[in-house]
């Protein structure tokens, strides 16, 4: 259930939580329509997952969010500020989880997480320690402090770069992709992560997918954006059953074994089976 | 007419860029481990190679005036040739195309590579203008350490010249003489012209070279592709501003 703050993960103090406006959002790359008049509302602490299948413009989307990019028409507010607008960012903490991490490479783990609150004048040197290290903590990764991002696997990035995000404090989270390129265990890690960061300190986020069984755990709301345009939105219990059946195809896919692409394929194992010699020696 | 374009938003990004830099110059008491690395990465380790070539550039001058004067029987000014060519020219102008050789494309590398891995996304995310961490330390490090590189390159130049003046045999002169003439007709003025050459230089190489890294789209190809521009528009930079700044000194 949305509720209108947060709680700081380091301090217990409530964190005012921001809500996020999207109205008639278009972005165009010259020709190239990206995003075709999308409007949506985030309310304060809610988690809102935004699916859709690959290139269909999903982190487009958050990148005119965050304000990395202008729209090409239309707003994205952010509590009534525009979310493109440097000032925006002076009165409002987002935190942004990138797809591929974005560390720094050139500094450790504990430095990147520093890097906020040291830029930013948050505290002294041993209140940063302290933060640092609880969001290791909550993040299982204790140890990892003193290591490169060249030194961590995959998993162990994405959850650096959450961490990195948490430090901040953020009023507002932003995942890009959380769980692309990991094995179940580590996408089931990052879920129970997410779920975690939503039940214990309520930061409105939201979380872009392609990751069916992810959007649905965590959601408050899932908005669905096929070619460009945001086709459903609605709690993810109304995506058990779909009506529309562009967005049953999305979910749950079906593959006919019968297509000629996998006659095609079928044949060329049958022909590559027959053509490899026995690896058993002849019978003499 | 897409080449003038480009062309033009590139001056048009790159000071838009400097004027962001110099804004933030205020913060620089607050990232004192930045500026010091920027200074040893330009001024340090750039050392070397720069005492190397101007040692060898000093001595070819001289070689070369020694080899022609020795017609009018006039070796004794090649102390002031030596000193003013390293000074006024030579000396500002290899510093700043080592500069450009050597940290430019190493500083171009190191933000496309940032801004291709969304690393300066990150940053602009977090509220931390890639301006004030990326470039401003680097601007104010060149300005510090390019008097320094000038003047050693100068020094190491004029000795070069001094030792072959006295070793080559068809010179023959003493390092006494050699230094009286470079003292005799040499003024202050004409070090310290060099130094503010040398300073426009630095200043510019550097900034087109954080431009072109920050301004990189795409992936690895993309890298290689701005180290080559930033470091060939740098080197025609040098030698059209050389032309402008010297008409301005003289």
């Amino acid at each position: 259930m949305p509720t209108s703050s947060s709680r700081n993960p380091f301090t217990a103090e409530e964190i005012p939580a921001v809500d996020v406006a999207v109205e008639h959002l278009v972005k165009n790359y010259g020709s190239l329509k990206v995003l075709r008049d999308i409007s949506f509302k985030v309310e304060p602490g809610e988690i809102f997952v935004l699916m859709g299948p690959s290139g269909s413009g999903k982190s487009v989307l958050l990148r005119q969010i965050v304000g990395l990019e202008r729209p090409t028409s239309g707003t994205v507010t952010i509590n009534g500020l525009d979310a493109g607008n440097e000032k925006t960012r002076e009165q409002i903490r987002i935190g942004y989880v990138f797809q591929a991490g974005a560390l720094f490479n050139s500094l450790s783990v504990y430095d990147n997480l520093a890097l906020y609150p040291r830029e930013h004048r948050v505290g002294s040197e041993s209140d940063i320690r302290k933060k640092v290290n609880h969001a290791l903590q909550i993040l299982s990764l204790d140890g990892t402090g003193a290591k490169f991002p060249s030194d961590l696997s995959g998993g162990m990035k994405k959850r650096v770069s959450i961490a990195r995000a948490l430090v901040m404090e953020p009023q507002l989270l932003l995942y890009d992709e959380p769980t692309s390129e990991l094995d179940p265990v580590m996408s089931a890690t990052i879920s129970e992560i997410i779920g975690t960061l939503k039940d214990e300190y309520k930061v409105t986020s939201i979380v872009v997918t392609h990751d069916r069984d992810l959007a649905l755990s965590i959601s408050d709301r899932v908005g669905i954006i096929l070619n460009g345009k945001l086709v459903h939105v609605g709690p993810p219990a109304e995506l058990q059953h779909p009506k529309d059946p562009r967005i049953a195809d999305f979910l749950n896919p079906k593959i006919d074994i019968q297509h000629p692409r996998y006659k095609t394929l079928e044949s060329a194992s049958e022909h590559e089976s027959e053509s490899v010699p026995s690896a058993e020696p002849p019978s003499t | 007419m897409n080449q003038i374009q480009s062309i033009l938003q590139g001056i048009g990004s790159t000071v838009q860029l400097g004027a962001r830099s110099l804004a933030y110059v205020g913060t620089l008491p607050r990232q004192p481990a930045r500026f010091i690395q920027q200074c040893y990465d330009i001024g340090y380790t750039t050392l070397p190679i720069v005492a190397i070539l101007s040692f060898f550039i000093g001595s070819v001058l001289a070689l070369q005036a020694g080899y022609s004067m020795q017609d009018f029987g006039a070796q004794q000014f090649i102390g002031s040739l030596v000193g003013l060519s390293m000074a006024r020219e030579l000396g500002p102008m290899m510093v700043a195309i080592l500069l450009a050789g050597r940290v430019g494309s190493a500083i171009t590398a190191e933000l496309a590579s940032m801004t291709v891995y969304q690393e300066v996304d990150a940053l602009v995310t977090m509220n931390i203008p890639p301006a004030r961490l990326l470039v401003m330390p680097r601007l104010v490090g060149v300005l510090v350490m390019m008097p320094v590189l000038t003047i050693i390159a100068n020094i190491v130049g004029w000795f070069g010249g001094a030792i072959i003046c006295k070793y080559t045999a068809f010179i023959s002169l003493e390092p006494e003489a050699y230094f009286s003439a470079l003292r005799r007709y040499m003024k202050f003025q004409d070090v310290f012209n060099g130094i503010e050459k040398a300073e426009v230089f630095g200043f510019v190489v550097v900034l087109v070279c954080c431009n072109i890294g920050l301004m990189t789209r795409g992936g690895p190809r993309e890298i290689g592709a701005a180290v080559t521009r930033a470091v060939v528009t740098s080197l025609i930079l040098i030698l059209v501003l050389d032309y402008f700044v010297t008409k301005i000194l003289i």
